[in-house]
Formats: C-alpha cells, sequence, structure tokens
C-alpha cells in the first residue's frame, strides 16, 4: 500500500483556545504549558474503520429510535450535508454520531436535574455513517434551549453535539451544530469561546426549504470539513529529533 | 495571496452528557448496551489500562470519555479482525477509567526507527475545548523509550516521564496505570499533530 499523504497541521486559530475563562469548567481543565508540535506518524495518519454492520435501521432516526408508545414531540427536523476534508474531497463511509436535548432542554441523562420534563418516546442519541459521496442524514426533533450553571443562569441555544472520524485518528472531531437565526447563538460562552466570528459562522446549520419534506420535516443543511492529506511529496528528517 | 482550502470544522467541549451519544450506557440509556467498546479483541497478549483524569485542583474529572487508537500485535494498524480502537468513559463516582487491549507492536516512525511501544489517547469532557491528545507508553522496555523519537522530541526531559504508565499488576493480566494531569507542575504532555 502506498504511504497515506500526512494529514495537514491543525489551524489552531480556527478552533477554541483550553483556557476560555468566561466558560467556567475550561479554568482547571485547561492546559497551561504549550502543546508539543509533532509530525504525523503512522499511528496519527490512520484511525478505526467501522463496519457499517454496527449500525441498526433506526440509529439515524431519533423520532423513533426511542419510541415506546408514540413518536418524539417536538418540531421534526431532518439535518443533512456533507462531510468533506479541507481538500474538498468527500470523507466517505465514515462514522457520524449526535446526541441533544428534547424539545423542552431536557437530556435523558442521569446528571440532568432540569425541572423540564422528559420526553418518553425520546432518547437523543443517533449515529450513522456517510454514504459513499461523504454525505449523511439524520431525522430528529430540534432541541429545546437550556439553562446551566455558568454566569448566573446562562441558556444554551439550541444545538445538537456532533461526534466524527474521518479516516486518521488525527481527523477526529467534536463539536456542535447550531441552528441558523437563533437569538441565544450570540449570548452563548460555549460557542464564544471561539475567537473568530468567521469560525462560529461555520458551526451554524442553515434552513434548507428544498429538502424539507412537505407535511412532515423541515430541513437543515449542516456540511462538516475534517482535517486534509496533502500529498507526498519528501520525507525529511524533522529537525532536533 | 496563499492558496486558500476549505477550513476545518471548530471544535466545541463534548459537554456533561457525551455520553448519551457516545456510550448510551453510561447515561442511563437503555440503548445499544451491548456494546462494550472499552473491550478490545485481538490476537495477541492480554493487557489492562487503568488510570484517573485530574484537573488543575487535584479533582478527578468524573464526566470524562477517552478513546484509545493503536496497532495490533504485529505493529499494524487497520489489519485483520483488530479494530484497534476503544472509547471508555469515566466513573461517574470515582472517575476511574478501564481498556481492555492487548500489547501493541512496534509501529516505525516517519523515517523508519522503531518507535517505543504505545498506545494513542484522545481526551473529551466538559470544560474542554478541543480533545486532548497524548500518548500511553508502556513502561518495560528502557532502551526503547530512551530512543523514541515522538520522548525525544519533548524538549523538558523530566516530562517524558508523564507519558510512561506504571506497572500495577492484577492477578489476571499485566495492568498497567496512566494519570493524566490536565493543568499543574506534573501537567501531562499533550500533542498538536
Amino acid at each position: 500500500m502506498a504511504p497515506l499523504g500526512d494529514i495537514i497541521r491543525r489551524d489552531r486559530f480556527g478552533h477554541p483556545p483550553a483556557f476560555t475563562p468566561q466558560y467556567k469548567t475550561s479554568v482547571l481543565r485547561s492546559p497551561r504549558r504549550a502543546l508539543v508540535s509533532l509530525e504525523p506518524g503512522p499511528s496519527e495518519n490512520t484511525g478505526p474503520i467501522f463496519k457499517a454492520s454496527l449500525l441498526s435501521p433506526l440509529d439515524n432516526d431519533l423520532i423513533r429510535n426511542y419510541a415506546k408508545d408514540g413518536e418524539a414531540v417536538g418540531e421534526r427536523i431532518i439535518v443533512h450535508g456533507k462531510v468533506l476534508d479541507e481538500m474538498g474531497r468527500p470523507v466517505p463511509h465514515t462514522l457520524l454520531e449526535v446526541w441533544q436535548a428534547n424539545a423542552g432542554g431536557r437530556y435523558r441523562h442521569h446528571n440532568d436535574s432540569y425541572l423540564a420534563a422528559l420526553d418518553p418516546n425520546f432518547g437523543g442519541a443517533g449515529r450513522c455513517m456517510t454514504d459513499a459521496e461523504g454525505n449523511y442524514f439524520f431525522r430528529t426533533i430540534r432541541p429545546g434551549p437550556y439553562p446551566w450553571r455558568n454566569n448566573g443562569s446562562d441558556w444554551r441555544p439550541a444545538h445538537i453535539h456532533f461526534s466524527v472520524f474521518g479516516d486518521a485518528f488525527a481527523q477526529r472531531l467534536v463539536s456542535q451544530l447550531y441552528f441558523e437565526g437563533d437569538p441565544l447563538v450570540p449570548l452563548c460562552p460555549i460557542l464564544g469561546t471561539l475567537p473568530d466570528p468567521a469560525a462560529r459562522e461555520r458551526l451554524i446549520a442553515r434552513l434548507d426549504m428544498a429538502n424539507s419534506v412537505p407535511f412532515d420535516a423541515l430541513a437543515y443543511r449542516f456540511d462538516i470539513v475534517l482535517r486534509g492529506r496533502r500529498q507526498t511529496f519528501f520525507e525529511t528528517q524533522p529537525e532536533g529529533l | 495571496m496563499p492558496v486558500e482550502y476549505l477550513k476545518e470544522t471548530p471544535s466545541q467541549t463534548g459537554g456533561p452528557y457525551v455520553h448519551i451519544g457516545l456510550l448510551p450506557a453510561a447515561a442511563g440509556l437503555a440503548t445499544r448496551t451491548q456494546e462494550n467498546p472499552h473491550i478490545l479483541s485481538g490476537a495477541g497478549e492480554r493487557i489492562r489500562l487503568t488510570g484517573i483524569v485530574y484537573d488543575g485542583s487535584g479533582h478527578a474529572v468524573r464526566d470524562a470519555l477517552l478513546e484509545i487508537w493503536q496497532a495490533d500485535a504485529e505493529g499494524r494498524h487497520n489489519a485483520g479482525d483488530f479494530l484497534g480502537w476503544g472509547r471508555a468513559a469515566a466513573d461517574a463516582e470515582t472517575g476511574e477509567w478501564m481498556f481492555e487491549t492487548i500489547r501493541p507492536g512496534v509501529v516505525r516512525w516517519r523515517d523508519g526507527r522503531p518507535q517505543a511501544r504505545h498506545i494513542s489517547l484522545l481526551i473529551f469532557a466538559r470544560g474542554i475545548n478541543i480533545h486532548l491528545h497524548t500518548r500511553i507508553y508502556l513502561p518495560e522496555e528502557k532502551e526503547a523509550l530512551e530512543a523514541d523519537p515522538v520522548l525525544r522530541s519533548i524538549e523538558q526531559v523530566g516530562r517524558r516521564a508523564t507519558l510512561i504508565a506504571e506497572r500495577t499488576d492484577a492477578v489476571d493480566m499485566p495492568t498497567y496505570r496512566f494519570v493524566v494531569q490536565l493543568q499543574g507542575d506534573a501537567e501531562t504532555v499533550f500533542f498538536d499533530m
């Protein structure tokens, strides 16, 4: 097998720094020393390959995958898009996992004690794999905002957490998707950990009427970009190693 | 103007409820409970990794989620039936986490030099805005550790020891303990790669 090209260096200005005191928990959970820079090696340029047999038929349908005696309550939506790398290449057959609160902003997690009720027909976990062209979709209800103990009572905007693998461990990414037009978005200390306004924009899903299903569900479009790979031109001995 | 490519999607914290999506059983969700991604099956010598993540005040991070990635016993990635990847949650009461896997083989560095046996580790949690990337080295092969190109790239020699697990054998299999200090004097080395 030809050697895989290196994963391109991460532009950390496009990511949140570790220490962001307006998000209080980051104060004690952020390293104070600089990260040690390394060229990626075989352990970083490769990553797990998940089999499609991992998935169950309802895994990407959060409206039905926890149904007990009916479907989940809330605004029915489809979230879809393409997973690409920085070079614009589709990332096929990669695992995308999502989790979220219900329509009232309540999570089905033993640590969430928010007074909004649980929905007996909503679990809040889903997953899917991109197809051969890098496309993915899942069906869910739009999550509600919820309050959290940060500065007084901050409120999270409606958001869906997601996790994606790519084909290298160096491409691993966990982030959050927000919704176009939500007035809580500019107030959020977690989205505000991103110093670059253009980077914050890249986390906003856009209303997509063309892909909405009439009399059923609205659609939102959200593309995900993972780190690219460069071509293998030359091998160099890194300085000092 | 330099050439512009697409920009990577920015990271955000996994948050306190990361388990719902990534380890539903740890959230109390009765779905997919048959999955035990902290147990990696494959040919080779079974080993156990245990550990804990501490914050800058010395308290355990009890909502951390960890992932490992490693070569198989022959030093190959993505070969045969060995997935090479695992995921575990810190215990909600104690912060302790555990993997069972196989002893990784030797993987060569970019220039062909052997690396010491190691397992890549990612840490996700509430308060961590972008996951932290480190390595767990096994302690037995002193010469290989001394020569390891990645360990040698850490300028402060004393900090290299933060990546070497301690052997704490249990009766059934070789067991290693890896303590992560997110912040402070004994801070674990984290990589940008």
